[in-house]
């Protein structure tokens, strides 16, 4: 279904993604992991096509998604959703019309800048909201939201577009641990119910044991794990992570328990100064 | 908040979205009537009439480009000729921009609110910057050039006073976007009012002010182009003197425009490259996640 090969981009010297390559088969919950500026991102974009790739191929469906311009490109974009860390929304405009933005590829582009969205769409919009417990916030304006019911914006946008691939990039790094179990539970549902292929950018590892099918980590550009996450041993994340013994995953976690754990050790040093 | 129905929402946001379809057919109408009303208002009262001049629109730059280019082998020989009135129109202008911003800095960080030393001053001294913009600077030139005879520094006088009114009202705007706490940062340090605005809000809002500072040297140059038609010196004199009909002097006028034009992109570019460098430092290899 989706083939990745000999993916590169290249920053002048530096290589932010080295020789990637991804044979995915059928739908699939993929988490990737690593560190920052491990090319998580880089990786993501270049599959939406925001950023070019500086050498190899993207095949989806027998196409070579890395060579489409003008409009097969933005088709594509369009069946391959991309969700922001920030989440991107329009801040001044109303829920529903962020939602709406979905259809963006499918309308022209005069009905869209007059708003004349055909009033299905209008109710569809309204119902995936529904389905993500956001629709009484509707008709406020997307920036009036909170961070974790802005991201279901997001999300809802994402699925107005139909598509056949959801880009999740670090979607729950801005969130509260509650509202990230949020997101992340819609974004498996998405994956479960509908049968989208969803790959996410993960900074943390139990996030990505908890609701992903399959891990593949990164390190300095380039894959350095692929596999299931009962295959991510202890040994593996280190490499994944650079890091040596003293590293235990409790220092990736975003969950309340090791939150908790965390803060006290936080107060200990405190105390301790 | 009582439990909505989806199919409750659904109807609310429709109605909404109806109204709203409803009050923009309403503004598109009137503002067509509006345009064509006016147009024909207008066209009325015109001397010539818009419709018998429009062909001749074309005859003034017709004549220049076809003299000129008759004439090509003399540009270079007139680029020469008219390059120092270029250099005093562009001395006016960087002179008068400079004095302006510099004031109009000062003036901009006295009327925003948040920032502002003494908050009842900010009403009077906005009108103050309203009087400075609302007042032509050709009449400011002109009254200058009685009383203190023609040439370069009533010309900059002119400008600068403009300048400041501009200046001052968009740079203000631009203090209002900055952030105010690194503000409300160095004030805990107990840093005073200058020290504030100095290290607080001018490291934020610096490249704004460098890209409208040197707009607004563009339309400087322009300006002090202007006042040279006047008496105020520089290359505007020149200008005047070429594009008279029936001197057979067109070649020189189109000279000069030409003069002009590569100044602008000249500035143009620099500014664009000041900005750039500006925003995000010197060129350094950034790494991009």
């Amino acid at each position: 279904m989706l083939q990745i090969e000999n993916l590169t981009k290249a920053f002048g010297q530096n290589k932010a993604v080295d020789t990637a390559n991804i044979v995915v088969d059928k739908p699939a919950m993929i988490g990737i992991i690593g560190r920052s500026g491990a090319g998580k991102s880089t990786l993501l974009r270049m599959l939406n096509r925001l950023t070019d790739a500086t050498s190899g191929a993207i095949m989806f469906d027998g196409q070579d998604v890395t060579q489409l311009r003008g409009s097969a490109k933005r088709n594509w974009q369009s069946q391959c959703a991309m969700i922001f860390q920030q989440f991107n929304l329009v801040p001044r405009m109303d829920v529903v019309s962020n939602v709406l933005h979905g259809t963006l590829n499918r309308r022209s582009t005069f009905t869209t800048m007059f708003n004349l969205y055909p009033t299905e769409d209008i109710h569809r919009a309204i119902e995936i909201l529904d389905r993500l417990g956001i629709a009484e916030h509707a008709p406020k304006r997307a920036e009036a939201l909170s961070g974790g019911q802005q991201q279901r914006v997001a999300i809802a946008r994402a699925l107005m577009q139909d598509p056949k691939i959801i880009l999740a990039d670090e979607p729950i790094a801005s969130l509260d641990p509650m509202n990230a179990q949020v997101v992340m539970q819609s974004l498996r549902d998405i994956h479960e119910q509908d049968g989208r292929m969803v790959i996410a950018n993960l900074h943390t590892l139990d996030t990505a044991r908890r609701y992903c099918d399959r891990v593949i980590g990164m390190h300095a550009g380039r894959i350095v794990f692929d596999g299931t996450p009962d295959q991510l041993t202890t040994g593996a994340a280190r490499d994944i992570y650079g890091a040596d013994e003293t590293f235990s995953e409790a220092a990736t976690s975003t969950q309340i328990e090791t939150l908790n754990e965390e803060v006290a050790k936080l107060a200990d040093i405190a105390e301790s100064v | 908040m009582a439990e909505l129905s989806t199919s409750a929402i659904q109807t609310d946001y429709m109605a909404q979205v109806r109204q709203k379809r409803i009050m923009n057919t309403i503004l598109l109408v009137v503002f067509i009537a509006l345009m064509l009303g006016g147009f024909a208002t207008a066209n009325d009262r015109n001397a010539g009439g818009f419709w018998n001049g429009l062909p001749m629109l074309l005859d003034f730059p017709a004549d220049v480009i076809s003299e000129a280019y008759s004439r090509a082998e003399l540009l270079p020989g007139y680029f020469v000729k008219y390059f120092p009135s270029l250099i005093e129109t562009i001395n006016i202008a960087a002179a008068s921009t400079l004095l302006g911003g510099l004031l109009g800095l000062v003036m901009s960080l006295l009327v925003t609110r948040g920032l502002a030393p003494v908050p009842w001053l900010i009403g009077p001294l906005r009108r103050v910057l309203d009087v400075l913009r609302a007042v032509p600077e050709i009449v400011i030139a002109l009254v200058l050039i009685f009383l203190l005879g023609g040439g370069p520094v009533p010309a900059m006088i002119a400008i600068a006073l403009h300048t400041v009114g501009a200046l001052g009202k968009l740079f203000s705007e631009v203090n209002e976007n900055a952030s105010l706490k690194p503000v409300e940062g160095l004030e805990s340090v107990g840093a005073g009012w200058t020290q504030r605005m100095w290290l607080g809000v001018i490291p934020q809002v610096a490249p704004n002010y460098l890209s409208y500072g040197l707009l607004r040297f563009e339309i400087n140059i322009r300006a002090s182009a202007i006042l040279g038609f006047v008496g105020a010196g520089g290359i505007g004199y020149d200008l005047r003197n070429t594009m008279s009909w029936g001197q057979g002097k067109f070649d020189e006028a189109a000279a000069i425009f030409l003069l002009l034009f590569f100044t602008i992109v000249v500035v143009d570019q620099s500014s664009s490259y000041l900005r750039n460098r500006l925003t995000h430092g010197s060129a350094k290899g950034e790494i991009h996640a």
